[in-house]
């Protein structure tokens, strides 16, 4: 095999490894539409995050309009703040809520923001003020065993009760 | 009876510390010839058709074997993966799993071992076959050093080959996975994609298996090139030297791969 032919296989070579590296980069590690994109900053407080976590996608109506920046905690208040990067196309009222929601049940978890009515607008660096914290699985059940354990307690009171009432009770189950 | 056990215990003492100095001294040898190649970089570099070459016999042929492992690879992550994280009704999933587990670990280490075995026992075979038919010696005779002519640039096409190969590998994984997880089985696009973007990062995760394949490279290469220059100059010293070079890169590789695993991804997920 003469050289030209060898450098011409050598570039097609390099030329597609390159172009996989730049596919990893830009299609599956989506470089461009993340960082490049310009925003703005806003801060919201939260009591508990949940699994929140870096770069998480902020949505409104279902549409990522951001991503989340930062995560710290409050030394004063307690609560963590979160700083969010909103794309600069879109403009979202003062009385905003922000909540944490999870997709489906084992989805990630994101930031759904709500707007509201206001005429004014949030600007770069300013808070959200209405917040809705993550709803934490672990106490939900553990609130819903109590329901139930103070119940049973109510049921074997009230034994004496006409067994009517117990019946109501297994057919809620 | 005790001056025999004493010589006996010598004797295995003996045993031992030769070992250990062999090793040591084959490992300062591999380290000089080290130094010695990149030392020589320059004139693989100076006479560039040289490594060209070198670039076209392990990368360009072993294009073929490569995208086609990757290829099945990854259609067979895509199936498996399905079947795994159907059962949690995680199945859009796919994407991430599939992306992240060729990114990081299987497209660097599958690509290193089939380079290993491809390339790298055909450049030990190579050298230890001109040192065998005494070209080295030869080169050395008309005054041209036989680490730049001949090892210099085999080593620099080894660690310019293996990150292309390796990130093809991982490319041609991810459309295997994307032809049987969409195609095939009909995972929605979007949620496929959608997915592997938000959970794969360019950093650590692209840059981290750019690097591990970088450095199974530099390991490969040095390992092919060392073997074949420091074979006995037989029939059966080539072919032992070809065996060492295919086992010693493989087990260097996993090794290697755990190591910088270690260090890359402990923690890379916490916030």
């Amino acid at each position: 095999m003469n050289r030209s032919a060898i450098d011409l296989w050598v570039g097609i070579f390099v030329a597609i490894g390159l172009g996989a590296i730049l596919f990893l980069a830009l299609k599956v590690g989506n470089l461009l539409t993340l960082d490049r994109t310009p925003g703005y900053r806003l801060e919201a407080s939260f009591d508990n995050i949940g699994g929140l976590k870096l770069r998480a996608p902020v949505k409104a109506a279902g549409v990522v309009v951001g991503r989340v920046e930062s995560v710290r905690l409050d030394p004063k208040t307690y609560e963590a703040v979160v700083t969010v990067r909103i794309d600069r196309d879109y403009q979202f009222t003062k009385d905003t809520i922000a909540a944490i929601n999870t997709s489906g049940l084992l989805g990630e978890v994101y930031i759904g923001l709500d707007a509201g009515g206001d005429p004014a607008m949030l600007t770069d660096g300013e808070r959200i003020a209405k917040t809705q914290s993550a709803v934490v699985v672990e106490k939900l059940i553990s609130q819903f065993l109590f329901d139930k354990a103070s119940s049973a307690k109510g049921g074997t009171a009230g034994d004496a009760a006409p067994a009517k009432a117990t019946d109501t009770q297994g057919g809620k189950k | 009876m005790s001056a025999e056990l004493a010589a006996e215990v010598a004797q295995l003492l003996r045993r031992v510390g030769g070992t250990v100095t062999g090793a040591v001294s084959q490992l300062g040898f591999a380290s000089r010839f080290l130094v010695a190649v990149v030392w020589h970089t320059p004139d693989a570099f100076r006479r560039i058709h040289l490594t060209l070459r070198e670039i076209y016999f392990t990368g360009v042929l072993s294009l073929v074997i490569i995208l086609m492992s990757g290829l099945f690879v990854g259609m067979v992550l895509s199936l498996q993966g399905y079947e795994t994280l159907k059962r949690y009704g995680a199945d859009e999933q796919l994407g991430i799993l599939i992306a992240l587990s060729l990114v990081r670990e299987l497209g660097p280490v599958i690509s290193g071992l089939l380079f290993a075995s491809r390339a790298g026992s055909a450049i030990t075979a190579e050298i230890g076959l001109m040192k065998t038919t005494e070209q080295l010696a030869a080169m050395e005779m008309m005054a041209v050093d036989p680490v730049a002519r001949v090892v210099a640039p085999r080593f620099w096409g080894g660690i310019i080959s293996m990150p292309l190969l390796a990130a093809l590998f991982s490319a041609a994984g991810i459309f295997g996975g994307y032809i049987v997880g969409v195609r095939l089985i009909g995972i929605d696009a979007g949620a496929f994609w959608g997915q592997m973007q938000a959970g794969v990062d360019v950093y650590p995760d692209v840059t981290n298996g750019i690097i591990k394949s970088v450095v199974f490279g530099v390991a490969v290469s040095l390992i092919s090139v060392f073997e074949g220059y420091n074979a006995k100059p037989t029939a059966e010293g080539v072919a032992s030297a070809t065996t060492r070079t295919v086992v010693v890169s493989s087990l260097a590789i996993l090794a290697l791969d755990f190591v910088m695993t270690v260090f890359m991804f402990r923690g890379a997920n916490a916030v």
